[in-house]
Formats: structure tokens, sequence, C-alpha cells
């Protein structure tokens, strides 16, 4: 008897997939060209200037944002993924971590909004969010991969999904953690509610915030690898050529690059989130 | 001869009554309401409407615990034109709450509340913001400033939001920074502000909206206290000027009696006493308000005019020497206050002088007169008249606005409205033996000898 007890739970998935693939194709081919479009133009961007020039870029970014010694540390570690002869792959890599960072945020920060408004929105929402971040990354490839073919593009999407959830989550827990004082008294001088998401409630989140997007940053990029498994590219490929040719070294200089992309990007978003007003906010 | 009726100052047996018609007759008929509160409920929880009901059927508010908490219980009261209004209360007593209801903060369970003529439990979310740009503005307990802004800007915040349009707002943000003593500030950021410098931009952010109403919420109560006691001195001045109308809340009941022209007392939701200072002190509605009001300084709240006595010993001046010196003998005191004839303060006259002036045969009284000591107004807080009746052999008279004599002062009146005992009135002559009075039967020698002379 229990023998023969089965949920066909996959059977299910799959039909309800190819369904939404067949009924939705014309969607998803607009997605596709556009991502695929955003994603080129972008890594056209980092990669047809002479590769200094881009680290110079880099570099004053760092130090407009943090400060003299994370410039010099950036002219440092981007010279070492060139030395490494990564620099293609790992400015094709962060071409992917930008579009899917930029496109996870637009998604998950309103969606946090929304959530921290209603309760009810939340309890919706929190629960899809833990399953799309606990369920196995390697999972997503595959249905993206049937809506959006090989290529870029899975990649881009199965990054966003996977590395939504703490968008939203940090967003919804910045803005209910704002002082119920200062949200009263934007109320309690006649401000509209969109007038004290705006003035209030996202500039007194923002610390919050910006630790979501820094999250969802650091997601992406441990994402970048697994994409490689579908052909999307960038310092994946290499991992994954690595492990399948038992290519120690290739695999080491590949990882490299890809540590210090991330801590590049994890120091410069730290610091945008942190700044006079967060001092302020806890004096208050 | 002694004018018995001591205005509306007099202890009177109903509170409640005697709070209407004392304002009554202080104000005026023509007195305006800016703020009207009926039978409000605020319920938070389950089944909001079935506990107002239970509550309305005689329900305690803890056995209806299981369906809601009733936060506020059929709270009514007038906010007059220009008062400050205090309510207080223990923390749970609701009059967070209550106050929230007032701006539409919390919008009431059942009841209404009008504020300039708008019922702002009924409106529409656009009419309720023009309400509160315009008419109710409010200072919080944390100040609730926004840190990411100036002093300024947070000062023209309100004014921002009305869409004042910059240079204006900037112009009258700095006037009202000011005002509450932070010329300069202006270009910093709260955080760099101390408490007390905080709050009063929390002030001037709601002075600055220019509404008629400022609603404040334990808004001194996160200060220190010396700050908080310079903030209070500060607001009744401000509030002097601006005529502002004011309802304070706080848990402090010497702020209440300090700032409050008439206080609310709160106990669980329920508005157990509204009422003076002076009234709520000397005839607490309950045991509950008289334990409240037992560690109160009584010699802040309590004025010349509530304690006052009625003065007995009290001579004309058109009386002449002969008739004061034989009040004076009947009363079997040292000294009397004169008046004239409009019964305005004069001065005060000694046995001895008189009896002098008596044997000399004149018929000046004035010229006896002596005017060491000055008279107190009505409003002297007691703390304030210790001092001067310590120094003064006889008790204190107390003078009106115009002049006329309406009370009198004995120490031992003092005394008595400390320890919150009922001093003897009217019986006793006020005029204490502080010196003792010529023996009877040497003044009335005196005055047989002098009518003999006359003859």
């Amino acid at each position: 008897m229990i023998e023969n007890f089965r949920i066909p739970l996959g059977d299910w998935v799959e039909v309800g997939l190819e369904w939404i693939t067949t009924s939705f194709e014309g969607f998803f081919n607009f997605i596709r060209t556009v991502l695929i479009g955003a994603y080129d133009g972008l890594d056209w961007v980092l990669n047809a200037p002479p590769f200094w020039a881009v680290i110079l870029v880099f570099a004053a970014i760092a130090w407009w944002a943090s400060g003299w010694k994370l410039g010099l540390g950036t002219v440092v570690g981007f010279t070492v993924i060139v030395g490494v002869d990564q620099w293609d792959n790992a400015m094709e890599s962060l071409a992917l971590v930008v579009i899917a960072t930029v496109v996870a945020v637009a998604i998950s920060v309103p969606l946090g909004i929304w959530a921290a408004s209603s309760l009810r929105v939340s309890a919706i929402v929190r629960p899809i969010m833990d399953f799309m971040q606990t369920m196995p990354a390697m999972v997503y490839l595959v249905p993206a991969l049937v809506m959006f073919r090989v290529g870029i593009v899975p990649g881009i999407v199965a990054t966003i999904v996977f590395a939504m959830a703490p968008g939203v989550r940090f967003t919804e827990l910045g803005i209910r953690g704002v002082d119920k004082e200062v949200v009263e008294a934007g109320h309690a001088f006649g401000s509209t509610p969109g007038r004290i998401l705006r003035q209030i409630q996202l500039p007194l989140a923002r610390p919050t915030i910006m630790a979501g997007v820094n999250q969802v940053i650091m997601l992406s990029l441990s994402m970048v690898v697994i994409a490689g498994m579908v052909g999307a590219g960038g310092l994946g490929r290499d991992v994954v050529a690595s492990l399948t040719r038992l290519d120690a070294g290739l695999g080491f200089e590949a990882g490299i690059a890809v540590v210090i992309l991330a801590i590049f990007l994890d120091r410069v978003t730290a610091s945008f989130g942190r700044d006079r007003t967060l001092a302020g906010a806890k004096a208050a | 001869m002694a004018q018995r009726c001591v205005d509306g100052y007099h202890v009177s047996e109903a509170p409640q009554n005697a709070s209407k018609q004392e304002l009554d007759t202080q104000d005026g008929t023509g007195e305006q309401i800016a703020l009207s509160v009926r039978n409000v409920y605020k319920v938070f929880g389950k089944r909001p409407a079935e506990v107002i009901k239970r509550l309305k059927a005689g329900k305690k508010r803890e056995e209806l615990s299981a369906l809601g908490t009733a936060a506020v219980i059929d709270a009514s009261f007038d906010v007059k034109k220009g008062e400050i209004f205090v309510v207080m209360g223990l923390s749970g007593s609701g009059k967070s709450t209550l106050i929230r209801t007032l701006n539409g903060l919390w919008a009431p369970t059942q009841g209404s509340v009008v504020v300039g003529g708008t019922d702002i439990s009924k409106t529409s979310e656009k009419e309720l913001r023009k309400v509160r740009q315009e008419k109710i503005s409010m200072v919080f307990q944390h100040f609730a400033l926004l840190p990411h802004r100036t002093v300024l800007e947070n000062a023209a915040y309100a004014l921002e939001i009305q869409g004042v349009a910059k240079a204006d707002r900037t112009q009258r943000a700095e006037k009202v920074l000011s005002m509450v003593g932070l010329e300069g500030w202006g270009a910093k950021y709260p955080s760099e502000l101390s408490g007390g410098m905080q709050q009063r931009v929390g002030l001037a952010r709601a002075l600055c909206a220019e509404t008629d109403i400022l609603l404040m919420d334990e808004a001194f109560s996160a200060l220190d206290p010396l700050i908080r006691r310079e903030m209070q001195e500060q607001l009744v001045v401000l509030q002097a000027e601006l005529g502002k109308t004011i309802v304070f809340i706080t848990h402090d009941l010497n702020e209440a009696m300090f700032l409050g022209d008439r206080i609310a007392v709160m106990r669980d939701g329920e508005i157990v006493q509204i009422g003076t200072p002076d009234e709520i002190l000397t005839n607490p509605a309950n045991d509950y308000v008289a334990a409240f009001v037992q560690d109160v300084d009584r010699t802040r709240v309590l004025t010349a005019g509530g304690v006052m006595e009625p003065p007995l010993a009290v001579v004309t001046i058109s009386g002449g020497p002969r008739n004061a010196l034989r009040t004076m003998r009947d009363l079997q005191v040292s000294a009397a206050f004169v008046v004239d004839r409009r019964r305005k303060y004069q001065g005060i006259v000694r046995d001895r002088d008189v009896m002098a002036q008596v044997e000399k045969g004149a018929t000046d009284l004035a010229a006896v007169v002596r005017n060491g000591i000055e008279p107190v107004s009505p409003d002297t807080a007691l703390n304030d008249l210790f001092g001067r009746a310590v120094e003064s052999p006889i008790p204190l008279p107390v003078v009106d606005d115009d002049g006329r004599l309406v009370g009198a002062l004995p120490r031992v009146t003092l005394l008595a409205a400390l320890g919150n005992v009922p001093s003897t009135t009217g019986e006793f002559p006020v005029v204490e033996v502080a010196v003792a009075p010529i023996p009877e039967q040497v003044v009335t020698a005196a005055l047989a000898q002098s009518e003999g002379a006359t003859k």
C-alpha cells in the first residue's frame, strides 16, 4: 500500500511549466529581448574601454563612497583579476550581477513597502520569499532554461528569483522599524501617505534597505557560478569548466576573481547605507 | 461689614458645578469652544462594538479583555479657546490614545470629536489632512523630529506640507525658532542638540503651523527636571503671548497643576474628574484622585485667592479714628485694614496710634495709616507668600486687580492649606494677635473720655 503512495508533484510542475511556457511565450520572449539588450549594453560599456580606464573609474567610485583605502584596494584587486587573465569574464559576471540586482531591487523594494503597509500582504509575501530563498538555487535553472532557452537570460532570471528575498525582507523590516512617532508626526501635520513614505519612511529606513540591497548583490554573485552551468558565461563558465576538466588552477583563478568582485561590491554598497543620517536616526 | 463671599474662589461642595460657575464668571458668557469631545470610545481588539455595548451595560473593562481593550471609555469634554487643558493619568490610563483621537491619528470607535466646527470622526481623509494642517498641530513625547533634516527644515515642516513657498517658510521658521530660544541653531541636525533643545524644535514646528490648537503628548516627560521646569514656564509665557488652545497630556501631577487651567484626571480609560487645579486638590472626586494628589506640591498650586479668609477687621478711612478704635476693641485686635469708601485698600492702622489720635481729639484716620505691608494678588502661589507672611506681623491683605481688599491671609491659614484641613472662617477675628491689643477697659475709657471732650 505504502509503496504505491506517491504524490505526483513533479508531474504537476512539469505540466504547469509547459502550460506557462506555451501560453506566455510572447511575454517570455519580450523579457528575453529586454534582458539580453540590457546585458549586452552593459557588457559593452565594461569591456570596450581599456581595462585600466575601467579600473580607475571603479577606484574613483570606491574612494568617493568609502575612502582612499578602498580606492587603493580596488586598484590592487582588479589588477590581480587582469593578472590572472579573468578580466573579460569578470566584467561579464559584473554585468550579470548588476542587471540582476537592479531588477531584483526594482521588484523587491516596492514589494517590501507594500508588505510593510499591510499585515495581510506581509503574511502572504513572507512564506513565498522563504520558499524562493531556501529552494536550492540550481532548481530554478531548469524552468528558466525551458522558458528562456540557453544563454545569459535564464542565468539572470534564476539569479533574480534567488536573490530577491532579502530585498523584500529588509525593506519591510526597515520601514516597520521607523520610529512610530516620527511617522505620526507626518500624519499629525497633514502629510499624505505618499509623502510620508518619501520624506520620512524611506529616508529613515535607508540603512536597513541598503543592507538588503547589499545582501541581494551578494546572493547574485553567489549565483554567478551556478548560472555558468546554463551557459551564462563570465566567471561561472570557467569555474564549471575547471570542474569538468579537474583544472584546479583555473578554478582558483576564476574563484579569486569572484571574491574580489564580492569584496568590492560589498564595501561600496555597505558605505552607501552608512552616513550622517544613520547617526541622526539613532539619536532621535 | 465683612464681605463674606470671596468671588468664585471659595471652596464649594460640588466641584463640577462650581467649576462651570466659576469659569462663567471669570470669562464672561461669550467664551468659545475650540475642541469638543462627546462620548468618545476607543477600543482595540477583535470586537470593539461588542465591548462598547457591554461597557454601556455596566461591565468593567477588565471583564472584557478577551473581546478587546477599551483604551478610552465615554470621554466627554470641551476645551475652551485659549485655555490649557491638561489630561492627567498614569501610563495605561488611555490619555495618549485620547489625545490621538483629537487629531484623528486614531479614529474613535464611537463618539464625536469636533475641531473648529468639523467633526473629524466623520470626515474624509482629505478633509482630515486639511484640519491637521490648518487647525490642530502636535508636539510629541520623544520629539519625533526628522533626523535627516536640519533644525530649520524641521521647524518649517508643517509649512512645507501646507505648500508654503520655500523663502517664506524659511523666514517664518526662523522667526519661530528665535521665539523658542533657538536662534542660530537652524543649520544643525537634531542629533547635535540636547533633549531640551530638540523639544524646542518640536514646539517650534508645531507653533510654525500657526494652528489655534496645540496637542502636547507628554511633551516634557522625557526631559530632565530642571529643563522641564524651564520649558513649562516658557510654554506658559508663549501661551499668554500667542493665545493658543493647548491640550497637554502628562502623568506628572505637579506639571498638570502648574500648567493647567483645567485638569481632566483619567483612570483606566475613564475621565474621573474635570476641574481647576484648586478643585482637584481641595475637592478630589474620589479616593483615587485623593491618593493621586497627596504628593503634589500644594504650595505651587494653591493661590492666595484660593485659601484666603474674609477680612473682618476692616475699617473705613471716612469712619474716623473713633469708629476704627471701636471696631478693633470689639474684635479684640491690635490692628485693622483700612479701606476707602470703594473698598480700595489703603494700609493698616494700629490700635495704639488710633488711640493716640482719639486722645488728641483728632478726626483724621489717614494720618496714622501705615503702608508697610504690600498687598498680594489673589493669583499669587502660596509658595511665594511664606517669606512675606513670616515678615509681616499681621495677616497679608489680598487685593484684586482694581485694588479692592478681597481677603486676608493669616499664617494659620497658610499652614491649614498645606495640611488640607479646613481653616476656620468667619467666627474668628482674622487679624491675629501678633501684638497684644490694648486692654478693652483702657480703650473704652479712652473712648468715653474723648466723647466727654468733644461734648
